[in-house]
């Protein structure tokens, strides 16, 4: 039985006079995949945006480990272990590759004014430490971001490999859960095959939980363990992959309504 | 003419050599006839305008050649040489043939300088037919004088004419010569005009080189009452364009070398290189007489202030418009501990104290400064945040000023007295003695520098660099921006006291007045233009500005410019807006930030963009990168 980390109880918001989420309820066990779907608009992004406290919920809680994440900024929640990736990619383009996910590790390290300017020896060695897991956490996607690329900066990186380094920046918080926004959006079937075989690596491997968003269905599911499908703000449905697909709320969500119930 | 040299290369930092081939030129009068118009009229508007700010009659006493040219003309006939050569400029692109340069490109500035000259003429006529004085207090006899070379009206009109034609057919025959010729003419003319220009600092100099035989030359460079002999002009014209053709590639080949050195090589080389600037400013000023050491401590003053500032606006992306409160604190402080006339409403028993041991309050106090200030205002974004601080440098000030603190600060009369600072019985450093000045503006210069070199290379730098970039995206990844951004403002303002500080000691008083609006605005123009968030681009900023245009209150190199010292700021400001807004120096990521599209045209072009083999499909990049080439 594993342990349950992400509580969250009718969560509401709204912005103006749109109910973007409705009384939505979620959990996430440690060491799962979950995968979040629906239609455009249907408030996913709303939804991770509310986990990393970057939009204030209405109402509702939200219970991390066994504490409320309510009212914390978000660098606060990143803190505590939940870290994200964008949509729409947003990196520090000026910033080298390798600075891209050092700057990630500010909140697990420590040393400020006085270390940098006395280099005293526990700022050097966690320098050292930065740079060694910025480049470990880079080498997970084998030869596409280190080598020659450490140096350069994040602005020449292809779109493809701007999503990797984007989940690398939120590998180096080192964070208990990580949130996907749509991870292979833009790759090819091949390009999307390999990050899906990363994603279920990303918790074999680094022990990572995750809740992702992604329109892609094989991706959902070759790695989901439970799917829940938002629209309007409501969660219609929520199961194994093959209960969510054949559920008649969710095709009509996706598809409309029947051409015969319409008429 | 002298601005010549630094046309063309500078707006083609990121473009590459043209291809070899190139395309015949252009016919005669296949020209763009209203550009030239424009251009022809935008100069007379520069020249008539100029005339006006009477920059041409107050300068004219100052001899640049005895006796033929006075730095009143030269204030009026670059314009039309730089205009004829712009006005025909195009952009070279990348592997892209270009056409040759032919009579065209002659034409179209021979006409630019005759429309330009027109607009003179015409001035001059209304000069002498109408007096407008009353709007325009410039509207002079004197003026008139001028513009008709001290001859009759009628002459004055006609001359124009033919002045602005030959003016802008040089700068139209600037196209046609080969890039050699071109150096060599603009540095034969640059080196006269700058030794001309430069003439109280080269006197200054040559005083310290006497033994040199410094002495000698100078004498037989410059005229008895200032200017420059015929003889010394065409000597240094000869030299500068030597120099051009065969010194500056040495120059040149030096660099590549040193560029293309790396690792530890390149790292002792890095250090060479610190040690011998080092030694210089060290060595140097012992040679250097009071007028020159003088401008140097002034310029170390603004690099300290501008050091700061940097942190601040060009590490951690905070826009900080009352950054003059800082530099007042530390004024303040300094002042009041060490004063030997302190005001009345100080308890007696408290004591003179040593600069060094006041240095200590003045810290503490400009870092809880900082942090009061800061603490609210940092959490503004954008242009609030610049307003709120300009509001706030303003209040600063306004205190100091005010009744309220009157009897601690002195008021309007401010804080007087203030002896200089004893250096362990050695010597005292104040306004007497310059040179004591400059050596301990360096000590803190150089511990400036460190701190904004090191701090850059650390996790807070990293942090400020993040939080510049992407705010939001900073703090979701972590970052606590609101300490991070706190952090910077109190280093920049810790810097900004120790500046004022010195500058207490080195006045003798502090007031008010030394600390108004005008101050921050020049150090972040100093900041913009040498290059923000590159150390080097500040200092290289501060000489330029504080010590060849001269502070808000401390005169430059150009004394004779100190009352247009804010219309050139202005406009050296938004000509770097336009060419150059990475700055003098400018700082790599900034230049990458600011011609992303052209930085990435230029890695795509050399290979070094990162196409995946199997996925090019770039139509989704709409992030916050630009349009890869496809
Ligand atoms: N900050 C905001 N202010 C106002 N409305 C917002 C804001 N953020 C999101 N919305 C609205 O909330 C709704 C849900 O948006 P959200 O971005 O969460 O959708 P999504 O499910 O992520 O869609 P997509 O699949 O297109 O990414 C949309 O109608 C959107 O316009
Ligand atoms: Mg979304």
């Amino acid at each position: 039985m594993s342990r349950r980390l992400l509580t969250i109880n009718k969560l509401s918001v709204t912005f103006g006079g749109l109910h973007a989420l409705k009384d939505l309820d979620f959990y996430v066990d440690e060491g799962e995949i979950v995968s979040v779907i629906g239609p455009n608009g249907a408030g996913k992004t709303t939804f991770f945006n509310m986990i990393s406290g970057m939009v204030t919920p209405t109402s509702g809680d939200i219970i991390f480990k066994g504490e409320s994440l309510l009212g914390l900024d978000p660098n606060q929640v990143t803190a505590a272990g939940i870290a994200r990736t964008f949509q729409n990619v947003r990196l520090f383009a000026n910033m080298t590759i390798l600075e891209n996910v050092m700057v990630a590790q500010h909140c697990r390290t420590r040393q400020g004014l006085w270390g940098a300017l006395f280099q005293t020896r526990p700022f050097k060695q966690e320098e050292q430490e930065i740079r060694e897991h910025g480049e470990k956490v880079l080498s997970f996607f084998g030869t596409r971001l280190i080598g020659y690329r450490l140096d350069q900066p994040a602005a020449v990186l292809s779109y493809a490999n701007r999503r990797r380094l984007e989940i690398a920046r939120a590998m180096a918080t080192k964070p208990t859960i990580i949130l996907l926004d749509e991870p292979v959006a833009g790759m090819n079937p091949k390009e999307s095959a390999a990050l899906t075989r990363l994603i279920g690596e990303l918790r074999s491997e680094w022990g990572f939980t995750i809740v992702m968003i992604e329109h892609d269905m094989s991706v959902v599911r070759d790695v989901s363990d439970r799917v829940v499908v938002l629209d309007h703000g409501e969660t219609i449905a929520h199961g194994t992959y093959e209960e969510v697909s054949t559920n008649p709320d969710v095709i009509e969500a996706y598809l409309g309504r029947p051409a015969k119930e319409s008429a | 003419m002298s601005t010549e040299d630094r046309g063309p290369s500078m707006s083609t930092a990121f473009i590459e050599e043209p291809s070899d081939e190139e395309l015949p030129a252009r016919r005669m009068l296949d020209q763009d006839w209203r550009k030239v118009f424009n251009y022809g009229l935008l100069l007379a508007l520069v020249l008539v305008f100029v005339a006006l700010t009477n920059m041409p009659v107050n300068l004219d006493h100052r001899m640049l050649i005895e006796p033929i040219f006075s730095m009143g003309y030269l204030s009026l006939f670059w314009l039309p040489a730089v205009f004829g050569l712009v006005v025909c400029r195009e952009p070279v692109l990348a592997g892209m043939p270009s056409h040759a340069k032919g009579s065209r490109e002659v034409l179209a500035g021979s006409l630019v300088g005759l429309i330009g000259g027109a607009g003179l003429s015409v001035l001059t006529f209304l000069l002498d037919n109408f007096n407008l004085r009353d709007p325009l207090v410039n509207w002079s006899p004197q003026l008139l004088e001028l513009l008709s070379f001290q001859r009759d009206t009628a002459f004055g009109i006609a001359i124009w004419l033919p002045v602005g034609l030959v003016l802008g057919t040089f700068g139209g025959l600037a196209h046609l010569l080969s890039a050699t010729v071109r150096r060599m003419l603009s540095w034969a003319f640059a080196s006269v005009i700058a030794f001309a220009i430069f003439e109280t600092v080269i006197l200054d100099l040559s005083e310290g080189f006497a033994w040199l035989g410094a002495e000698w030359l100078v004498e037989e460079l410059y005229f008895i009452r200032g200017g420059l002999t015929m003889h010394g002009a065409a000597v240094l014209a000869v030299v500068g364009g030597l120099f051009a053709a065969f010194g500056r590639d040495r120059a040149h080949r030096a660099k590549e070398r040193f560029d293309a050195l790396e690792g530890t090589s390149r790292t002792r080389a890095n250090a060479i290189g610190l040690l011998v600037v080092a030694a210089a400013l060290v060595i140097l000023p012992l040679f250097l007489g009071g007028i020159t050491n003088e401008l140097l401590a002034n310029v170390g003053l603004f690099v300290l202030l501008a050091l700061g500032l940097n942190i601040v606006v060009g590490l951690a992306g905070i826009l900080d418009l009352g950054y003059v409160a800082f530099f007042a604190i530390g004024g303040y402080t300094a002042g009041i501990l060490t004063t030997t006339n302190r005001g009345e409403s100080w308890p007696d028993w408290m004591p003179q104290f040593y600069w060094g041991t006041a240095l200590v309050a003045v810290v503490i106090l400009a870092a809880l400064a900082g942090l009061f200030i800061g603490a609210p205002v940092i959490r503004m974004r954008g242009d609030y945040l610049a307003i709120v601080t300009l509001g706030f440098g303003e209040i600063i000030r306004l205190l100091f000023l005010s009744d309220w603190l009157g009897g601690y600060t002195g008021a309007a009369q401010g804080v007087t007295n203030i002896p200089g600072v004893q250096v362990f019985g050695l010597a005292t450093v104040k306004g007497t003695d310059p040179r004591a000045v400059f050596y301990l503006v360096l000590f803190f210069c150089a511990i400036a520098i460190y701190v904004s070199w090191r701090l850059e290379r650390s996790r807070l730098g990293r942090a400020w660099m993040a939080i510049r970039e992407d705010e939001s995206v900073a703090e979701a990844m972590g970052i606590n921006t609101v300490n991070a951004k706190l952090m910077a403002f109190v280093v920049g303002a810790v810097l900004a006291s120790f500046s004022g500080a010195i500058l207490a000691a080195k006045v003798g008083s502090v007031f008010p007045n030394s600390f108004i609006i005008l101050v921050s605005i020049v150090i972040l123009v100093v900041v913009i233009v040498g290059g923000m968030g590159n150390i080097a681009g500040v200092i290289v900023g501060s000489v330029v500005l504080i010590g060849i245009l001269g502070g808000p209150r401390q005169p430059g190199l150009l004394q004779e410019f100190s009352e247009y010292k804010l219309l050139i700021y202005g406009v050296l400001l938004i000509w770097m807006m336009l060419k150059r807004p990475e700055g003098l120096v400018p700082n790599v990521r900034r230049t990458r930030e600011l011609h992303q599209d052209e930085y990435l045209q230029d890695a795509w072009l050399r290979g070094e963009i990162d196409a995946d083999s199997e996925h090019t499909d770039d139509s989704h990049s709409n992030g916050n990168t630009g349009v890869l080439p496809a």
